[in-house]
């Protein structure tokens, strides 16, 4: 076993076991981004018109709002996995990529924060 | 971190030594409409659920602007990015389970994913408008 290179250094210890776990969870929250989206797209279609009262009301009925609840998570998720890979591929110097990666980690929970609560507020009567 | 033995190494080669293939192409528009998905796409998903939240008189600024021009330049990129990162991702759960590496295969559907991705918004939006 060298020392010189990296892949020298690590070369037969065998795996670390928690390696797949970011690629997985990537797919697991694409197969609910497939499926929510295009129900979302689906919906939006079925939709009588786009106004103000008829998708607030649509909205607010429980199996929507769980479904655009579910959206907004498993979407944030999955940019939230997918915008790190590229800060990783990209931002090279450590200090800069782990600001990057911290404000992508703020940002993508309060998005979902706010779209849940939105969701949340419409579902339990904001304006009925 | 011994580093000095990472300077400098030999780097395997980058984009400019391959001939361009459309399975290059659709790698690279994968993550294109995923940047543009997680920014632009989840912004107005953001800003519809909080107007919504809101009240008529939010909704009704934000359906004034996504019936701009501009507006509806952004939506159909948004559906198009969708549609287009959706048929790619999908190419990838093939490649995942170790299918679709053979060479033809691999390149018909690098081909067809972004062209079915432009047919299902074509699709989306003609429903939308014509019904």
């Amino acid at each position: 076993m060298g020392n010189g290179t990296s892949i020298g250094r690590v070369r037969g210890l065998g795996s670390a076991k928690t390696g797949p776990h970011h690629w997985l969870v990537q797919r697991f929250t694409a197969i609910g981004n497939l499926l929510l989206v295009l129900w979302l797209a689906v919906s939006i279609l079925l939709l009588p018109d786009l106004t103000y009262a008829s998708v607030s009301e649509w909205l607010a009925t429980p199996v929507p709002a769980t479904a655009m609840a579910l959206l907004v998570v498993s979407t944030f998720w999955h940019a939230r996995l997918g915008l790190q890979v590229v800060v990783e591929d990209y931002v090279h110097e450590h200090a800069n990529k782990f600001a990057c990666i911290a404000a992508l980690n703020l940002a993508a929970f309060a998005g979902a924060a706010f779209g849940v609560f939105c969701v949340v507020r419409l579902a339990l009567g904001a304006h009925a | 971190m011994a580093n000095a033995g990472t300077k400098n190494r030999p780097l395997s080669p980058h984009l400019q030594i391959w001939r361009w293939g459309p399975h290059m192409f659709v790698s690279i528009m994968h993550r294109v409409t995923g940047n543009g998905l997680a920014f632009a796409g989840l912004g107005v998903l953001l800003w519809w659920l909080g107007a919504l939240a809101s009240g008529p008189a939010a909704y009704a600024t934000f359906a004034w602007a996504m019936t701009t021009p501009i507006g509806y330049i952004v939506l159909v990129g948004i559906s198009w990015a969708f549609f287009t990162h959706m048929m790619s991702g999908l190419r990838h759960f093939v490649l995942d389970i170790g299918a679709g590496f053979e060479l033809k295969t691999n390149r018909t559907w690098s081909i067809l994913s972004p062209v079915l991705g432009v047919v299902l918004t074509v699709a989306f939006w003609a429903i939308l408008l014509l019904r």
